[in-house]
């Protein structure tokens, strides 16, 4: 197994660098001297020009790349210059806010999407059934913004028990904060069940017709036994992969829910440099996002080989 | 030798050869007209259908002509569904809105399903070093979300309708890959893929001639699911301003332009067109639940 | 062994069932009011075709029936306890207790997450015991189906072990529990010959301590044979025989179990001696409505009164019975094939070979090891001549077929000649000429024809890369070739899933010989069809293999089969050659120690008893080779020290036969007149 991981964890690196290398190259695409960005239109070109070969725009490509993936493994990242702050500050803050609003989201959706997923098997075909997989399908088909401006017009307009922002005031308790995730919390739950609650489903059924759950009934064992001890072993280990290609959307869904709640997550902050052109926060931020989700679906990988003793174990002769 | 064959059409089939067939994809028909989630999701589609084709034509209103006198009114009987912060009436702008989200969002599911086929396809088949770096690639992307990129590219590329289908369509593509290919590798082990290099075909005809044939129901399936993360898409480009852009009446843009109202209680102009969006998803979610389901067996 | 006298309650009591499955909407019959009683420490065997019902029957003696299965009628009885009466919990009673299935795919059927030794305890803790008792059990099951170290194997997962221990395991798992009824069900498909064999015997010994009642299915005439006191055949959801086994075998009173007999190459059947008999028409589908006789639209003997009246099962004698109104003129069913041999060109050594191969050898890379998987191997192919490759998983068979056709880059050194001229080692590379010369049948017909196409599609586009022939012209060659694997050219619109086993494989013949090879690699053609399907389509290769002179090289794991049809026999081991010589040399003394085990292992539908020699071990890992003499590490007739140390070169023992042993055909022909002395076991 020692070797499997390995391997995954060279691949990451390659997968790590090639991501770097296309946000690199994207962001020169966009449009825009860095300079003039920052000094506005009506500056001096001489200003500009001085300050372009401050900040190192007239070097080489190579360089230029050298010197950004350098400043990201040091954690010096430049300054943001749409918060006129150093980048690495702007991101640290904005990656522990977008994990508080995370972390509810999973608690929430893991067991849920998993419950229901395996409920929605053991009743396959049925309008339960149905029910929970289309719901969790078109929950997760409508656009977060969409979930958005529903929750925040029933619970905050009409029955005005929940904050419409998320951002708490400062020095507020654990509970209180929580209150104001709960909303963009939920938003990125519907976003998020339907697709894990169908893999969870998928695996089980695949789990239900296979022939050792046949084995395990013939045996004489109770139904329920026959699910617990058999079937959830084998139906949710796909699951998990899945719940960490998640991160993903989930990052993505976070631009949109921060921005409705005005949260300073790290999907705003984001979206705040593309709008302002800010070279320096864009580039790494994508970057440190890239990061995150390689993490997450390492980790994933590894804990999947670990329960899996298909992987764990080689077959002996 | 004798001449009655064993195990030939003996005694022959009642009905002409190929009937068979026929009669497999009727019953699916069949099973498709007969799935309620189909039919209703067929339905819904269908009359957003219509009012993309006839938008003006339906709506009571120019959705373009401003009245700022009546900005914000309150639906009443004049405004079905109130009037927008410039006067325009809510209910028209939604009618119309359908048209631009129902010819972008296909048109890039579409472009993203014939890229990534294609890609599936090349990686499935050769494997080996041409799939490892391809698959590399994709991850990196994959890495990325969908939304920061679509951002990104078209701020390098200027929001127009157009850009914004090639944007989605090559950002959906790798996805796309990754399934085709799944569903690729699984063909390839059959005898008929050996049994077509043992006639010395070129790669290309393998591919395409032989194999993609036998991939097509993923592919369907999956171009059905995608449409439905492309409708999400377009709208939430729109609603973060980067895809239609104003004053077009997309229902996107409609959400952008009015959700910090939300808070002094104007809720018609957000709630309506946000609506919309969600029924539009669940109908193109039902259709692709019941295709899935009738091209199972 | 006899009968059990009927005193005390039937094992198993199957009374007029009549089981259905629901299938797009229709009801269909699968059991037509199927009878059997299996009396307490009985063996009976249910043979028959796919889609004969004999699973539907096994599963229905467990009430396990799918969520589309019912049972329409008549009554199941276990242990004298009536199941369909039961309420769900006494039905888990009695499969907890009283009942076991052991079926196919043994490493499938054990759940893959959890180790064996679990598995095997929860039988006991089912029953209340706890659990270290459950282990200390579980660990004597395992002891006592011959696992050789139960305690590692205990911690082990299913996919650690090779089928042939899962199938011990299942076996402990099954027996663990003392059941009244062991029920089995295809339990040795998918094994190797030497692996079935052991299995087989270890279900014999087993019954024999645990006095079970045994309920065997097969589609196998031999295995029946060799494990069942009496058998029924099944068509159709029909018995439509019953009686003791050799009753039944000697002296069958049913056209199907006649033709049934004639279809299998038995007891030394040759190609050349006289053809294999067949059976016309179709199996019928699943559930089809058949009036009168279920066989009457395929019997050669059908009369009127077939048609109107279904007979009932009449008394022939010595507890034997069959269901036909002309039981005492079933052994004279009239032949469909004539009993002539195939007449074929021989293989008259005009010298050079069509097809040869030089110091063949093919290395893979896998996980950082080197596995040899065909080493050293000289082979050559004459005009016209069918050369059988035998020998289990692992022995290099495929690989060497992809090797040939170019599928697969041998090594560096590896000369494949065609006629003379060398043959590059990919196909891509390889000239038209030479790529139509050498064609391949595969073994799953379902997989080998892309199943998008039609019949005409595939065959065309065969004819037109292979010959370059369009049009018109391609149109008549493309008729001659149905006409020449008889395939009715009405079908040639459908496509393959519209087509029956035995016809989608004659579409897979028609394209091998499209571009007239030279030589066609069968790989394992028949082993997916039914038997009676079997029969005609080694007839077929028969005979297209006399009219064309075209050379096979035949790949089987049916040591009957590859008899029949093959004129020299190579036997593989572990990816080297063991033997090589006629096909009739090979099969009697002197022959190869492996050689001499597999043939040991090979049930015959006679019945007979014969020497078992037993292989101990698995088939050794190609990753680390035994060294030496592959092997000696299970040979029975080990030497000594010289077998460990030095490998044998393959040396021609007697005209025209080659070895690679170090003792000589005189000291093997001595030898063999007995059995090796340890390891002999004799069948019941």
């Amino acid at each position: 197994m020692a070797g499997f991981i390995g391997k995954r964890l060279v691949l990451s690196l390659i997968t790590l660098l090639l991501l770097s290398i296309i946000v690199f190259v994207g962001s020169q695409v966009l449009p825009g001297d860095v300079g003039r960005n920052i000094l506005g239109p009506f500056a001096d070109q001489q200003a500009v020009d001085a300050l372009n070969e401050q900040l190192g725009a007239n070097e080489s490509l190579i360089s230029q790349y050298l010197d950004w993936i350098g400043g990201v493994l040091t954690l010096d990242m430049g300054d943001s210059l749409a918060f006129r702050r150093p980048v690495q500050e702007v991101l640290g803050d904005a990656l522990v806010n977008s994990a508080k609003l995370a972390l509810l989201a999973f608690i929430i959706v893991v067991p849920l999407s998993i419950a229901g997923g395996v409920y929605a098997a053991l009743r396959e075909g049925s309008t339960r059934d149905r029910l929970i997989s289309l719901g969790g399908l078109s929950a997760t088909a409508v656009p977060d913004f969409v979930w958005a401006v529903l929750l925040i017009l029933v619970f905050s307009l009409v029955l005005g028990i929940l904050p419409a922002t998320a951002t708490a005031p400062p020095e507020s308790g654990f509970f209180t904060q929580v209150e104001y995730l709960i909303l963009p919390a939920f938003c990125l739950v519907f976003v998020l069940f339907g697709y894990i609650a169908r893999m969870a489903r998928a695996g089980t059924i695949e789990a239900l017709d296979a022939d050792y759950t046949r084995t395990a009934v013939i045996k004489g064992l109770p139904q329920r036994t026959v699910v617990r001890r058999h079937v959830l072993r084998n139906s949710l280990l796909p699951t998990i992969a899945v719940i960490a290609t998640q991160c993903g959307y989930l990052i993505g869904g976070l631009l949109v829910i921060e921005t409705i709640f005005n949260y300073q997550g790290i999907g705003q902050s984001l979206f705040r440099a593309a709008q302002e052109k800010d070279f320096p926060l864009l580039q790494s931020g994508v970057m440190i996002v890239g990061i995150v989700y390689l993490v997450a679906t390492l980790l994933a990988d590894i804990a999947y080989s670990v329960l899996n003793p298909r992987v764990r174990l080689a077959q002996e002769s | 030798m004798s001449t009655a064959s064993v195990d030939t059409g003996l005694p022959a089939p009642a009905a002409p050869a190929g009937d068979a067939e026929r009669a497999a994809q009727r019953e699916r028909f069949a099973l498709l007209r007969s799935s309620k989630t189909f039919l209703v999701g067929a339905g819904i589609l269908g009359i957003f259908v219509i009012c993309a084709i006839f938008g003006e034509a339906l709506a009571p209103d120019d959705p373009y002509a401003t009245n700022p006198l009546n900005d914000l009114a309150a639906p009443s009987s004049d405004h079905w569904f109130g009037t927008d912060r410039v006067g325009r009436d809510v209910f028209s702008r939604v009618i119309v809105g359908a048209r631009d989200i129902l010819v972008v969002a296909p048109a890039a599911t579409l472009l993203g399903t014939v890229i990534g086929t294609a890609l599936g396809l090349i990686t499935g088949y050769y494997r080996g070093a041409v799939d490892d770096v391809v698959s590399r690639v994709i991850d990196a992307f994959l890495a990325i979300p969908v939304v920061i990129l679509g951002i990104l590219a078209i701020t390098a590329l200027g929001p127009s309708n157009l850009t914004v289908i090639i944007v989605i369509g090559v950002v959906f593509a790798p996805v796309i890959a990754r399934t085709v290919r799944a569903a690729v590798l699984q063909e390839r082990e059959m005898e008929y893929v050996a049994a077509a290099q043992l006639r010395n075909e070129k790669a290309p005809y393998v591919m395409f001639a032989e194999i993609l044939p036998n991939v097509m129901g993923p592919v369907m399936v999956e171009f059905t699911v995608r449409l439905g993360y492309a409708v999400f898409t377009v709208a939430t480009l729109s609603f973060l301003g980067f895809g239609i852009q104003p004053p077009a009446p997309d229902w996107g843009v409609q959400v952008y332009e009015h959700y910090g109202l939300i808070s002094g209680g104007y809720w018609w102009p957000v709630l309506f067109p946000a609506l919309a969006i969600g029924i539009l998803v669940i109908a193109v979610n039902m259709i692709a639940d019941g295709i899935a389901k009738a091209f199972e067996r | 062994m006899s009968a059990a006298p009927a005193a005390t309650a039937h094992a198993l009591e199957l009374d007029a069932l009549e089981v259905a499955y629901r299938v797009r909407g229709q009801w269909r019959r699968v059991l037509r009011g199927v009878s059997l009683q299996i009396a307490e420490g009985e063996s009976y065997g249910l043979v028959g075709e796919s889609g004969c019902g004999k699973s539907t029957a096994a599963f229905a003696a467990l009430r396990y029936l799918p969520r589309n299965g019912r049972v329409s009628s008549g009554g199941i009885r276990v242990a004298g306890e009536d199941l369909l009466a039961m309420s769900d919990a006494d039905v888990r009673r009695l499969r907890a207790t009283k009942v076991s299935m052991v079926y196919q795919n043994p490493t499938s059927a054990l759940n893959p997450a959890i180790r064996i030794g679990e598995q095997v305890a929860e039988v006991f803790t089912i029953q209340g015991s706890s659990e270290d008792e459950a282990g200390d059990r579980a660990r004597e099951m395992l002891e006592k189906v011959q696992i050789s170290d139960p305690a590692g194997v205990m911690r082990r997962y299913p996919h650690q072990l090779s089928g042939g221990m899962n199938q011990r395991v299942i076996i402990a798992m099954a027996l663990a529990k003392d059941p009244a009824l062991l029920i089995l069900d295809e339990p040795t498909t998918g094994l190797d010959a030497t692996v079935e064999s052991e299995v087989l015997d270890l279900v014999a010994a087993m019954r024999k301590e645990f006095s079970s009642s045994v309920l065997f299915i097969s589609h196998s005439l031999e295995v029946i044979a060799r494990m069942c006191d009496r058998v029924g055949v099944l068509y159709a959801g029909r018995v439509v025989e019953e009686g003791p086994v050799g009753e039944v075998f000697d002296n069958p009173r049913h056209p199907y179990a006649v033709g049934l007999l004639r279809c299998i190459p038995r007891g030394g059947a040759r190609k050349d001696k006289g053809r294999l008999d067949t059976i016309p028409g179709f199996l019928p589908g699943l559930g089809a409505e058949l009036a009168g006789c279920v066989f009457a639209d395929r019997c050669g003997l059908v009369q009127d009164i077939c048609r109107e009246k279904e007979p009932d099962l009449l008394d022939v004698g010595n507890d034997h019975t069959s269901r036909c109104h002309f039981h005492e003129k079933a052994q004279s069913l009239p032949r469909v094939e004539s009993p002539a041999p195939v007449k074929s060109e021989a293989a008259d050594g005009d010298g050079t070979p069509i097809l040869l191969t030089r110091n063949m050898r093919k290395t893979f890379h896998q996980d950082g090891h080197d596995v040899r998987a065909v080493e050293d191997l000289t082979l050559e192919l004459g005009e016209g001549e069918t050369l059988g490759l035998v020998g289990e998983s692992g022995s290099g068979k495929t690989t060497l077929a992809r090797l040939l056709l170019g599928l697969t880059e041998p090594d560096e050194g590896s000369i494949v000649e065609l006629d003379g001229r060398q043959l590059a080692g990919k196909i891509s590379k390889r000239d038209r000429e030479q790529v139509r010369a050498v064609q391949i049948v595969f073994q799953n017909p379902d997989a080998a024809l892309n199943r998008r196409f039609s019949i005409h599609r595939i065959i065309a586009r065969a004819l037109t890369m292979l010959v370059g022939t369009k049009g018109t012209a391609m149109e008549s060659r493309l008729q001659d070739l149905a006409h020449s694997v008889r395939f009715d050219v009405r079908l040639i619109r459908q496509r393959p899933a519209q087509l029956s086993g035995g016809l989608k494989q004659r579409v897979a013949i028609a394209r091998a010989f499209a571009g007239e090879p030279r030589v066609v690699v069968c790989d394992e053609p028949t082993s997916a069809l039914d038997v009676s399907v079997q029969a005609a389509i080694l007839n077929l290769l028969a005979e297209l293999q006399a009219e064309k002179g075209t050379a096979y090289l035949f790949i089987s794991h049916d040591l009957g089969v590859v008899r029949y049809l093959s004129d020299r026999i190579a036997v593989l081991y572990l990816g080297r050659l063991m033997e090589l010589g006629d096909a009739e040399t090979v099969f009697g003394p002197p022959q190869h120690p492996y050689t001499e085990a597999l043939l040991s292992a090979v049930p015959q539908a006679d019945g007979k008893p014969r020497p078992r020699i037993r292989l101990e071990g698995e088939i050794p890992s190609h990753a680390d080779p035994p060294s030496g003499c592959v092997f000696h590490t299970r040979c029975p007739r080990y030497i000594g020290d010289i077998c460990r140390d030095e490998e044998p070169e393959l040396k021609e023992v007697e005209p025209g036969h080659h070895w690679r042993c170090h003792y000589s055909a005189e000291e093997l022909r001595e030898l063999q007149q007995t059995a090796p002395p340890q390891r002999e076991e004799s069948a019941p």
